[in-house]
């Protein structure tokens, strides 16, 4: 079990697709239940995933490496750490409830939605448990395939452009990244006379550094778009406006996840000189998504292009958290990934709910929710304050974590970021006082239905986990810090292991430049815990 | 002894003949007829250096452009039915579905 | 018994959960039962604690219980944990006393509004919130029970949401109280950087070692945090949310914009008396800016027509009072006033309260009077109150208020110019609040016939807690008496384990004054009280003799009465200064930033790059003639370039 458990998991949604494919189009019901369960069996493997995960151990675990295209070194390697394990939770989480959110929502091509939810959910669990260049290559592409067509065939009025759109940005940034990952396959044979596009490996090469640069700036772009980090972030509110609720969900939920998942893995361990350069730049331009994603979140008409900016401004935080390269700003960088995850989420999910009954998300369309729907604006306002970060809602754990840390490392940075948390709670506290408050103005309000059993049961997991991690974070914290540990580790090389002969001259000017433990923000305690 | 000039002359000729043919000919038929002309012409030239270096390989060739372009006139004229049921010509110029 | 602590806080958040998760299924008795027994059962053992704590030795009155670690990243450890000392203790006391008495009073309010349960589910949480607050035992569980009252305060000023006003004053409370929040963190992130927890314990001993006293970093902890209590606590420049917050239900505005929450700031000042003291100047601006808002306050309530409007100004006054107490150094001084505002300050809007519901909601001073003979009870207990803020020798008020004026003037970080400050608000307050008083109470009845065939006294829910608060009114001041009288002042005696640095400084002080500052106190003391009579002398002239000298003289002074009335347009340039900036400049962003520039960019890329594509698709006729003939000719150029190229 110990060597199968992350395969089961990955390739289990896909046993479901390939049973789906012998349903008949038109048993509507048989496809939904079979979707249903496969991904609800996935969501119980990946507890047993959590409990057979040792949070105490270092390093990756319950590895599985077989040789795979033995020539060009490539490997069918998996593995996770607390980062991938918690991401991955949250991942079977998610898609069992975007999928119980189709249930009436989805009328046409029932099958093919379903089908492609489920590639959708490979997708994702592959490239959180791939330890391999390639396979994260492959995975990361899988899942642009399913999301074209959740966007492109079951969404809004203006879904061409917006899948489009969406497609285009991230294939522009995954190329570039390709052409990185053969660029540092052929210097790894150079360098050791083998192929090999293990992640483990690889970290033991050392790259120069003007190199580091270049390969580092073709990740991060792609990783960028996926966050997305302004300016790449346009193609977000069209997506979101125009996708399917599931595919909103899993979109905010998972796939922007990707990016900064993929800068904790590969840019930050791999490339440690080129992240200490391009440090202030990615800062700089994640705070102004905090910033400028709030201040244009709270003009928006459309409740979920609201929350697409919303969103813009919170993987603001993730990154500014991560790029703060401590302990805090790092393992509140994690954990806010998954309460971003579940918060926004559940906002969209809500979203979906009303657009269900009312056909349209436009915030002048409502008002007065609150007396047709009481228990709609109970969890609208439970979700409403896990997003603001209300304390003892997850997202304060979070948020608190990566402005303390962020504090530490620039406290100009720590100071305009939380300027941040003020303007989080005009937007969405105006939107929701929109909506749910004053009198109901339109008639086609007043007889709305309260939420259905259906609905409550999508709704009350995610109320209990905005509370739960908001009251006891310990569990996930503990699991993320040996993970956090290992990268900030590998971060900590930068300019002390890696000095190439060609470069040594540059680097020493580059080194007065930035002195490496001023900026990476390590107090003298945390170097202690790293040793 | 007719020389190898000679043998290309002709078919340079030839090959002329249905170049222009195919470029100026608006009968679907007729440029066909100007294809296997081409063909032929080629042929020609194939034979003729392959008997002047006495060696058999360009008949060979020979025989299987020759098979080939049978072939060809067997799918092509078939072609050419089905195109002008739809379209009731034979004027290749109407027929321009290549593009978009 | 201290192994029950965290019953403090528990009960009420048990009540919050029963009411709340049963929303709509219980029957009002139920609801109300369980919502006051869970706030009174905390209360009684608020009692039980506070007398054990009592019978321990000076020294080892500091319970600290942790229940479970809560965030632990790197080398930060906040733990949920509660410490009960004499500070929190007194805290304690005060809110779950006064907040029972104002879930009594509820009940008698509330009894006709269709969402009982709704209000008295947020009633608990904000009870379990405020307890929170005042029992943590680190700065980081304090933040989460600061922002729980705030939410509750949202939550309780919106309770009428269908009111576009209600719901507008809540967001604007909890947005204003963010801002203040911002500084609160800041300052946090500071002490936890510097210190390396955030303890109280272990921030009040180890601060001295880490921070410069008089420093740079101290102070730019203690004046952020400062900003948290501005927020808070609504002193300049943040005040603007309170006096809207009075859209919510009266006792809700008792409780949390007069008794409990509003003091925060004073509690949380006075819980880090260790670091004020060490940044004088960080005190020196306190003490103005309390000092400015206590004058500030005053000067717009005398002018104010909303009966609940006038005694929200009197709240921002009194809070700049303690403010200006804290700013002094006398910390004790600042929480003494704050436990007897909360008796006073409660009572008077539960009997404001109690006047509205006699009067069918009207609120406006105008269309009252005269209404003594009809609500004898309110009337009286609320003349106590009145004549409690006045600061009347033997009323609670007086004991300290007048404590905070010594101290203002003696003290080493006083100054005669804030003496002066108070001395002034000390007259104005007594003036509006009896103005209040006149217009209420006395004279012609200017209400209409049908509002007066309806004038009722209040049920006994609603009276008993209002004699209950009026004789805590009373006497609550005995416990604080000044040295001058020649008594113990036990709660100075009480608080000094946790002022340790405080009490010291004032110490010293009053051995080196001697004894030669007692005529001294003695006069000032008797020049308030004589400038308190002349002003209620005056209200009374004004408002209940002779009438129409106070439309005389709003009519010569009518420049600066409008601008009283208006508040300063306080409201109106944050409108034009802050809100309309932020929310142009947002649409600005997004209509010429992102869709314009940004995608424009993007789009126009696309474009370009399908006009090429339009351009070349010319060339592409479809005719196989122009293929071959292309054809031809670029196989005659090739053959060409290699024969004779």
């Amino acid at each position: 079990m110990e060597d199968t458990i992350l395969t089961l998991i990955t390739f289990f949604p896909t046993i479901g697709v390939l049973l789906l494919l012998m349903v008949p189009k038109e048993r509507h019901d048989s496809i939904k239940a079979v979707a249903l369960i496969i991904s609800f069996v996935t969501m119980l493997l990946s507890f047993m995933l959590w409990s057979m995960f040792d949070p105490m151990a270092n390093g990756m675990q319950l590895e599985v490496n077989l040789p795979w295209i033995v020539s060009f070194g490539i490997h069918y390697h998996m593995g996770i750490d607390g980062i991938s394990l918690v991401l991955i939770v949250m991942t079977t989480i998610l898609s069992v409830l975007s999928i119980l959110s189709s249930w009436r929502s989805i009328t046409k091509g029932v099958k093919g939605f379903f089908i492609s939810m489920l590639l959708l959910e490979t997708g994702m669990l592959g490239v959180f448990c791939a330890l391999d260049l390639f396979m994260f290559y492959v995975f990361w592409e899988v899942m642009l395939v399913p999301m074209y067509f959740l966007i492109g065939v079951w969404g809004g009025p203006r879904r061409i452009y917006a899948a489009i759109k969406f497609v285009l940005f991230t294939m522009f940034g995954s190329l570039l990244m390709l052409v990185a990952i053969l660029y540092i396959l052929f210097q790894y044979q150079a360098f050791s006379g083998e192929y090999s596009f293990d992640m483990i490996k690889l970290l033991s090469m050392p790259i120069p550094y003007r190199e580091q640069l270049w390969l580092f700036g073709a990740f991060a772009l792609a990783f960028a778009i996926k966050v997305p980090l302004w300016p790449f972030h346009t193609w977000l509110p069209d997506a979101h406006v125009e996708a399917p609720t599931a595919g909103s969900v899993i979109l905010a939920g998972v796939l922007l996840k990707m990016g900064t998942y993929g800068f904790l893995r590969i840019c930050l361990p791999m490339f440690p000189d080129a992240t200490m350069t391009y440090l202030p730049y990615i800062c700089v331009l994640s705070l102004i998504a905090i910033i400028y994603g709030a201040l244009v979140a709270m003009v928006q008409k459309d409740v979920k292009s609201l929350v697409a900016f919303s969103s813009v401004s919170h993987m603001g935080f993730v990154m500014l958290g991560i790029f703060a390269l401590n302990f805090q700003g790092l393992q509140g960088a994690v954990l806010q990934m998954i309460n971003h995850g579940i918060s926004t989420g559940a906002l969209f999910l809500l979203v979906g709910m009303i657009y269900e009954r009312r056909h349209t998300r436009m915030i002048s369309e409502f008002g007065g929710l609150a007396k047709v729907m009481p228990f709609f604006a109970a969890v609208f306002m439970i979700i409403t304050l896990s997003s603001i970060g209300l304390p003892l809602t997850n997202g304060f754990v979070g948020e608190f974590l990566i402005l303390l840390g962020v504090f530490k490392a620039n406290s100009l940075y720590g100071i305009i970021a939380t300027s941040g948390v003020i303007l989080s709670a005009c937007y969405m506290l105006w939107m929701y006082q929109r909506v749910i408050f004053g009198k109901v103005t339109k008639p086609e309000n007043e007889k709305l239905n309260d939420l259905s059993w259906r609905e409550k049961l999508i709704m009350v997991p995610l109320v209990l986990l905005v509370f739960g991690i908001g009251i006891y974070p310990q569990p996930l914290l503990e699991r993320i810090e040996p993970a956090v540990k290992q990268v900030l580790q590998h971060v900590s090389r930068a300019q002390t292991v890696r000095l190439d002969e060609r470069y040594q001259i540059q680097k020493v000017v580059h080194q007065s430049e930035n002195p490496t433990r001023a900026m990476s923000g390590l107090t003298q305690g945390d170097e202690a815990c790293l040793r | 002894m007719v020389t190898i000039p000679a043998f290309l002359i002709v078919a340079v000729v030839l090959f002329g003949i249905g170049t222009v043919g195919v470029m100026i000919s608006r009968n679907i038929i007729i440029l066909f007829m100007c294809v296997e002309l081409m063909l032929n012409a080629a042929n020609l030239a194939i034979i003729a250096f392959s008997r002047a270096l006495n060696v058999v390989d360009g008949h060979v060739i020979v025989f299987l452009v020759l098979t080939v372009a049978a072939a060809e006139a067997a799918v092509g004229l078939a072609m050419l039915i089905t195109i002008y049921r739809n379209r009731e010509t034979m004027n290749i110029d109407r027929f321009s579905i290549l593009k978009w | 018994m201290f192994e029950y602590l965290y019953l403090v806080p528990i009960l009420p958040l048990a009540g919050f959960l029963i009411n709340g998760l049963l929303l709509g299924r219980l029957p009002r008795p139920v609801v109300s039962f369980v919502a006051c027994t869970t706030v009174g059962l905390s209360f009684i053992v608020s009692l039980l604690l506070f007398f054990e704590l009592k019978e321990l030795p000076v020294e080892a009155r500091v319970i600290e219980q942790v229940l479970f670690p809560w965030i632990s990243a790197g080398s930060l450890h906040a733990n949920i944990g509660f410490l009960l000392d004499p500070l929190s203790a007194v805290m304690i006391l005060v809110v779950t006393g006064v907040g029972f008495l104002i879930h009594i009073y509820s009940i008698g309010y509330m009894h006709h509004d269709p969402c009982f349960g709704r209000y008295f589910t947020y009633m608990n949480l904000f009870m379990f919130s405020m307890l929170v607050l005042v029992l943590a035992d680190n700065y980081l569980f304090m933040f989460v029970g600061w922002e729980g009252v705030g939410l509750c305060s949202y939550l309780l000023i919106g309770f009428w949401y269908e009111k576009q006003s209600a719901s507008d004053a809540g967001k604007k409370a909890f947005i204003v109280n963010r801002i203040g929040d911002f500084g609160f963190l800041i300052g946090m992130f500071i002490i936890f950087w510097q210190v390396g927890s955030l303890d109280f314990r272990t921030v009040m001993q180890t601060a001295p070692e880490v921070f410069v006293a008089g420093g740079a970093l101290i102070t730019a902890a203690c004046l952020l945090m400062f900003v948290g209590a501005i927020g808070k606590s609504a002193q300049i420049p943040l005040f603007v949310w309170l006096p809207d917050a009075m859209e919510g239900p009266t006792p809700v505005s008792a409780l949390i914009h007069a008794a409990t929450m509003v003091t925060a700031g004073v509690y949380m000042i006075a819980r880090s008396n260790v670091l004020y003291l060490m940044a004088p100047d960080a005190l020196m601006v306190v003490a103005i800016i309390g000092g400015a808002t206590a004058l500030f306050a005053a000067t717009i309530g005398l002018a104010q027509n909303d009966i609940k409007r006038v005694l929200a100004y009197s709240t921002v006054s009194q809070l700049g009072y303690m403010f200006l107490a804290c700013g002094v150094a006398s910390f004790t001084a600042g929480i003494f006033h704050l436990m007897t505002h909360a008796f006073f300050k409660a009572l008077l809007f539960l009997a404001a309260g109690s006047v509205i519901h006699a009067m069918s909601n009207e609120q406006d001073m105008r269309k009252m009077g005269g209404l003594k003979k009809y609500v004898p009870i309110t009337y009286a207990t609320m003349l106590i109150a009145t004549l409690t803020i006045s600061g009347i020798p033997g009323f609670s008020g007086f004991f300290s208020k007048d404590e905070i004026l010594w101290k203002a003037f003696s003290s080493p970080y006083g100054h005669p110019i804030l003496w002066v400050i108070g001395f002034v608000t000390a007259g104005l307050t007594a003036f509006y609040m009896f103005r209040l008083i006149y217009l209420t109470f006395h004279g012609r009845e200017r209400m209409d016939d049908h509002t007066r065939k309806h004038l009722h006294e209040s049920p006994k829910s609603m009276t008993v807690p209002l004699m209950a608060l009026a004789a805590l009114s009373v006497v609550g001041g005995f416990v604080g008496m000044p040295h001058l009288f020649g008594v113990t002042n036990y709660f100075e005696h009480w608080l000094e384990p946790v002022m340790a640095g405080a009490s010291q400084d004032a110490a010293s002080h009053a051995l080196a004054a001697g004894g030669g500052d007692t005529g001294l106190e003695l006069g000032l003391m008797f020049a308030s009280v004589l400038l308190v009579l002349v002003a209620i002398f005056m209200a009374r002239k004004f408002y209940h003799q002779k009438p129409e000298l106070a439309t005389q003289m709003c009519e010569r002074l009518s420049g600066v009465h409008r601008i009283l009335l208006n508040k300063y347009y306080v409201d109106e340039i944050y409108g034009a200064v802050v809100v309309r900036p932020l929310v142009n400049g947002s649409k600005f962003l997004w209509r010429i930033v992102d869709v314009l520039f940004i995608d424009g960019f993007l789009n126009g890329l696309a474009t370009v790059y399908s006009d090429i594509s339009q351009l070349l698709r010319t060339g592409q006729t479809g005719r196989v003639r122009t293929y071959a003939t292309v054809f031809v000719t670029g196989v005659a150029v090739i053959l060409a370039l290699m024969l004779f190229g």
